[in-house]
């Protein structure tokens, strides 16, 4: 095992070992939060009893929904917008901008126009993915070198071709990256709708569990969240450094 | 202003004015029922600036975001140059701080509930861990790739450890530094208003949760207005800042 | 008795300029350019920077059309298509990073419409050819330069082109490197039997390895000298040892000094 490696659990598991002595210790009071690996059991008891798997298999649909949606619509208008360069330039602030404005502010007002179900949630989730795939997109086309054009064209590829065999190839780590940030966007905009003001999915109920002093209930579901955004940022995080590394970009 | 920002300017303009003309048809399309045009909402923000409410509100959010945005960025240097400056440290850490980076952190906001009890120093943790990540991961970037080269002068030129990081260390880390900094004003004051519009009784973020109590779509739409405008204008000014320091 | 010589490109009072864009004058790279490359030599182009020399190669390889003139490959006009039967190696390093050694020389098989059996052998047979056997499965980023620009020589040439095209293919080479290379270019020349095409910079390799040079004025780029260096077929880098060597390489200096002042802006 590496040095980096040993290091990293090093942190994570002092980290953990931390919480659980003040918690046993009662620094940190059973009110505020259970000692760790009490959260542990509790969500092993909680998935096996299979308690709130609609509410956690409700919020991952809307979460992949968003990511879907934001993903497919950003890769197109990145696409579209690397060939037309006034419209990309005009919208360029925008982007600049984009991720400094509080999307979530526009949470109640589409309450407003679309209702209390679904809808607003996704839309949270797919406009905060949107715009960190479309730039994602731009940069992996714009990176594609007028040599390879030119190989392509020496090659006698035409236009589908050369995007086919050259360009997505080439952007393939771009598009990966994409992908990962889409997913990391989705989930913050769905999840966090849900707490703010929703009827039902995972962040409703963490928020109604806090209401109602159910840390029982609070803290695991705190936990699987954490853990399947994590690790579904780790799953994509290391087939784009497989990808990154095979081709000496790492 | 230099041609380049004059392009960004002109683009700027187009862009807004592109984007009140979507609202302004938005508007037509959906109707009263649940929009408002950009004129009544700046109307209405014009009456809602004259009250004291507002104005309570507004210094009740500024303070809390003032407040989380030092800690953020103090902490995010110290951190991003420890880190930066530990070779080993640094490697390990920063996956992880991106990791961090990627989870939604209004999950932790009721334990930081619990910790702070609901009042504005639950408000202020909340902006500052949104803010501090990517302060320390700039500043941990910045300080971790100064340029071998520019150390090698130094030591050609025979200067003190205090000199070298105030005339080439430091200066040479400042334009993704202050990157860091843009992005971690954003991210808290994000934070912030997130955290007002879960659990608080006072700043923009509640105002905005009890007009759809309320369903009062007018004052729905000016503050959220204000916040997005507020937010863009002082990015873009950030931005214009953080340019020129990386084009020297 | 005299072999007969047939031009394999021909160029007639073909000029190039570059319209205005944003910000920019209209530039006058090219011309106007008479020239004629005859089949199976080993050409070489050799002029100051900025003379048009890649645009010169461009426009035999059909990637730009000429704004005036002609130009003909195997008595067909060429204008914005790449013709077959024309293969080029470009300056940068084009290796797709995506796919191993064999994958990227069997790409350059892509235009031909034999069969995958065929391909696979055309290539291993280039890959062996190119000394890079060992590499096969290897992918760009774990070779060195030279060997990457060896990749590309060898998906261009599997192909089996009548007409080479190289733009400065090593620029980015150390000198012993590019020597080395040189003798393979050569090697490559005989065996293949095509015509290649050089640009180079490097006054002592175009003497080197060509049958005839070209010396190209600073911007616009005029041709305002041709020398012949009458070398045998069969040569390789020792030729740099010939009586001749060094008047040819002085000759080509001579002329190109007062054009390369001029690019740097001094009077000669």
């Amino acid at each position: 095992m590496s040095r980096l490696r040993l290091y990293q659990i090093t942190v994570v598991a002092g980290f953990i070992l931390l919480l659980e002595a003040l918690c046993l210790s009662g620094v940190i009071d059973k009110i505020t939060m259970p000692a760790p690996h009490i959260i542990l059991r509790d969500l092993f008891l909680m998935l096996l009893a299979g308690r709130y798997f609609d509410e956690i298999g409700k919020s991952l649909v809307n979460v992949l929904v968003a990511f879907a949606s934001a993903y497919l619509v950003g890769v197109i208008i990145g696409t579209i917008l690397h060939g037309h360069k006034t419209t990309r330039e005009i919208l360029d602030p925008l982007f600049a901008t984009y991720y400094a404005i509080p999307v979530f502010a526009f949470y109640p007002l589409f309450i407003v126009m679309f209702g209390l179900g679904d809808g607003p949630q996704v839309l949270i989730g797919f406009m905060l993915a949107v715009v960190a795939v479309i730039m994602t997109t731009l940069n992996g086309l714009d990176r594609v070198s007028p040599v390879l054009k030119k190989t392509a064209r020496v090659s006698g590829l035409n236009a589908l071709q050369t995007a086919r065999h050259i360009t997505l190839p080439f952007c393939a780590p771009y598009l990966l990256t994409a992908a990962k940030l889409a997913l990391a966007y989705a989930f913050i905009g769905v999840i966090g709708s849900e707490f703010i003001m929703a009827r039902s999915g995972m962040g409703y109920e963490i928020s109604y569990a806090y209401t109602n002093f159910d840390n029982a209930t609070m803290y695991p579901l705190i936990l699987l969240i954490l853990l399947l955004s994590i690790a579904a940022n780790s799953l994509l995080s290391r087939w784009e450094r497989m990808l990154l590394v095979r081709r000496g970009q790492a | 202003m230099r041609p380049q920002e004059n392009a960004t300017f002109r683009n700027t303009v187009v862009l807004i004015v592109g984007l009140f003309l979507f609202w302004e048809l938005a508007y037509l399309v959906v109707g009263d029922v649940a929009l408002r045009s950009p004129w009544q909402t700046v109307n209405f923000l014009g009456k809602l600036m004259q009250t004291d409410l507002f104005w309570l509100h507004l210094a009740d959010s500024l303070k809390a975001f003032a407040v989380a945005l030092a800690i953020a960025v103090i902490l995010g240097l110290l951190i991003g140059f420890a880190l930066g400056l530990h070779r080993l440290s640094g490697e390990a850490m920063e996956p992880m701080l991106v990791a961090l980076y990627s989870i939604p952190k209004i999950t932790l906001y009721p334990i930081i509930l619990l910790a702070f009890g609901i009042g504005i120093s639950a408000k202020i943790a909340f902006g500052a861990i949104h803010g501090i990540i990517p302060v320390a991961l700039f500043t941990l970037n910045a300080v971790r790739t100064t340029r071998p080269i520019l150390i090698k002068t130094g030591r050609v030129l025979k200067l003190s450890p205090a000199v070298m990081v105030r005339e080439i260390l430091f200066p040479a880390a400042v334009p993704e530094i202050f990157t860091g900094i843009r992005v971690g004003f954003s991210l808290t004051l994000i934070g912030t208003v997130l955290g007002e519009m879960f659990a608080a009784q006072r700043g923009l973020g509640y105002m905005l949760m009890s007009a759809i109590s309320l369903y009062n779509i007018e004052l729905i739409m000016s503050v959220t207005f204000l916040l997005v405008a507020l937010a863009a204008s002082v990015n873009m000014a950030l931005l214009v800042i953080d340019r020129r320091l990386h084009h020297g | 008795m005299t072999v007969a010589v047939t031009a394999q490109v021909t160029l007639r009072g073909v000029t190039k300029v570059f319209p205005a864009a944003a910000n920019v004058n209209p530039v006058h790279a090219l011309g106007p350019i008479d020239l004629e490359i005859r089949k199976g030599e080993f050409f070489a182009v050799v002029g100051p920077s900025g003379c048009g020399k890649s645009t010169l190669l461009e426009l035999i390889a059909g990637l730009t059309a000429p704004t005036a003139g002609e130009i003909e490959f195997e008595g067909h006009a060429i204008g914005d298509n790449v013709p077959e039967g024309v293969g080029v190696v470009f300056q940068e390093d084009a290796c797709f990073t995506w796919l191993n050694v064999i994958e990227n020389v069997e790409f350059g098989l892509r235009r031909t419409t034999i069969d995958k059996a065929e391909k696979a052998r055309r290539a291993a047979a280039v890959i062996e050819m190119m000394g890079l056997r060992d590499f096969a499965r290897s992918y760009p980023a774990q070779l060195s330069g030279g060997m990457r620009q060896r990749v590309c020589i060898a998906r261009t040439i599997v192909a089996k082109p009548r007409l080479i095209l190289l733009d400065e293919p090593f620029g980015a080479l150390d000198q012993q490197t590019r020597l080395l290379m040189g003798d393979e270019i050569l090697r490559l020349w005989r065996q293949t039997g095509a015509t290649v095409f050089l640009i180079t910079h490097a006054l002592d390799e175009a003497v080197m390895l060509a049958d005839r040079i070209v010396v190209m004025s600073a911007r616009p780029g005029k041709t305002i000298d041709l020398v012949e260096t009458g070398w045998p077929r069969e040569r390789d880098s020792r030729i740099v040892e010939r009586e001749n060597f060094g008047a040819l390489t002085s000759r080509l200096w001579k002329t190109l000094r007062e054009e390369s002042l001029k690019t740097m802006g001094r009077a000669g």
